[in-house]
């Protein structure tokens, strides 16, 4: 008996599965909580035989391991971090593939109103009036970027706000949860917000502005300053994400029946 | 408390059903730990005999660097590590970041230090028990280290234990170096805090539930192995 089990511990030290083609990805945590990415990885494993294995982390980090060459491709939505990051020398090329839409979350009480909101600067500055609480990513992903973006846009500063304004340092998940514990304000994308599973006494406030929008695109790791880079696995990901097919499955994904991304790679 | 409750009833279905994605993750974390925990063991283990043995300039301060050391960050170890194993460092030809490997070797750091302190804490005490036998008897440096290992052999469980508990509810250190990959290195702790990061906390807490009831069956099993608490042993 003692060696059956000694056995098994030791089957169990030396067990390595068998991989098909693997290539690594890093990805915002906004597209990992959407969920799109479990209908997308069995197709890609099915149509390339390619195991696309997703490191889900914040933009910032994101392009960090990409320059560091870490991952073979990033999957993103800053447009001004990936230029920076094409600029560096870090990737190939920049490829639009899809987008989705920012939302602002508050209490259902809506103390400050933003639910009567015109347009996205509208909303922040009654946030802001209000001096309701409002909770920050604050951790340099797309996401924060996208809000910090959005308060200069509302002509207010987040550096000379008080303690209502909270940069929590953490993922949406866990921002979405800080929020619903202290049920404060909050942006996420809308797909996080549709999976989030602790809403609390939290509602959806306000969307619809252009200036939400949040373009998702695909940057390649550059081989020429990574040579060990799977390029060629990343170019093969690439063409099968601009294909029809992903076109109909990322179109057709709902959560509660609302469509969360719309494809618009150019051909 | 709902949420207890819910999670306590996930973790039940889970088990009894053999979720193929649980078994997956456990058998990992399974792996890494046990793994880190052999390493370090040879490691840490003839390290503390060592200083309970012999006498040299340096040997208060190892100890004392050994003792602070039990208190090291799991997340700026797995920083270091990031840092040595990334394609841009120095070891970054290996390719080993968010491997599993990467994610043993961050462990080893971290509980080295721990069970070295607590296994030399015991063979201090044995060894001045077994000072004048061993030295009268003109045993050799190599002979004293193995009687020590040997006699204290309960005690250095219980530091190998206390490793393992540091090592299998980590997750700064794993986070970081092993990126938390679905199908590759993706353990109970890491797959907690995405849980938990997804609001999904009844499902979070059941994967804590098995957590726990996997370290107090390792720690029985190894009890079991080791025939402690029975008749006619210590």
């Amino acid at each position: 008996m003692k060696h059956l089990l000694l056995g098994a511990l030791a089957s169990l030290t030396l067990t390595t599965a068998a991989f098909a083609e693997e290539m690594k990805m890093a990805v915002t945590t906004s597209f990992h909580n959407s969920g799109l990415a479990e209908i997308l990885l069995p197709e890609i494993k099915a149509d390339l035989d390619l195991d696309v294995q997703l490191l889900v982390v914040g933009t910032g980090q994101a392009i960090r391991l990409g320059e560091a060459g870490d991952v073979d491709a990033i999957l993103v939505h800053s447009k001004r971090a990936e230029e920076k990051f094409l600029a560096g020398g870090n990737g190939t090329h920049r490829r639009e593939i899809m987008y989705n839409d920012f939302v602002f979350i508050g209490p259902k009480s809506d103390t400050a109103g933003v639910q009567d909101a015109t347009t996205a600067a509208d909303a922040l500055q009654k946030v802001a009036a209000a001096a309701v609480p409002f909770v920050s990513r604050g951790d340099d992903s797309g996401t924060h970027k996208k809000e910090l973006s959005l308060w200069q846009a509302a002509d207010l500063d987040p550096t000379g706000f008080d303690g209502w304004y909270r940069a929590v340092g953490a993922g949406m998940g866990a921002a979405l949860n800080t929020a619903s514990g202290m049920d404060a304000y909050i942006m996420a994308d809308r797909a996080s917000w549709l999976n989030f599973g602790n809403k609390g006494d939290l509602a959806l406030l306000f969307s619809g502005d252009p200036v939400l929008f949040n373009q998702y695109a695909y940057l390649p790791v550059s081989p020429e300053k990574h040579p060990h880079a799977k390029n060629d696995l990343a170019m093969k990901l690439e063409a099968w994400l601009v294909s029809d097919k992903a076109k109909s499955l990322i179109n057709a994904y709902k959560i509660n029946g609302e469509t969360l991304f719309v494809f618009n790679a150019k051909k | 408390m709902a949420d207890l409750l819910d999670g306590m009833l996930r973790a039940f279905w889970l088990v009894v059903t053999l979720d193929s994605d649980l078994v997956e993750i456990t058998l990992r974390s399974l792996r890494v730990t046990l793994t880190a925990l052999a390493i370090a063991a040879a490691i840490a283990l003839p390290l503390a005999a060592m200083l309970s043995v012999r006498r040299f300039r340096m040997r208060r301060v190892t100890i004392a660097v050994l003792n602070a050391l039990m208190g090291l960050p799991p997340v700026v170890v797995g920083l270091i590590v990031y840092v040595f194993l990334s394609r841009s460092g120095p070891l970054g030809v290996m390719g080993l970041l968010f491997t599993p490997t990467a994610m043993i070797i961050a462990q080893v750091i971290i509980i080295v230090p721990l069970v070295a302190s607590i296994a030399h804490q015991s063979l201090r005490e044995l060894w001045s028990d077994y000072h004048d036998l061993l030295i009268s008897m003109n045993a050799t440096q190599v002979q004293r280290v193995k009687a020590l290992l040997w006699d204290g052999r309960r005690a250095l469980l219980t530091a190998a234990l206390a490793g393992f508990g540091r090592a299998i509810g980590e997750v700064g250190a794993i986070m970081v170096v092993g990126g938390n990959i679905d199908h590759a290195t993706r353990v109970l702790t890491t797959a907690i805090a995405l849980e938990t990061g997804k609001g999904d906390f009844a499902m979070a807490l059941g994967l804590g539930f098995v957590l726990i009831a996997m370290a107090i069956a390792v720690n029985l099993a190894i009890h079991w192995l080791g025939h402690t608490e029975s008749e006619g042993r210590w």
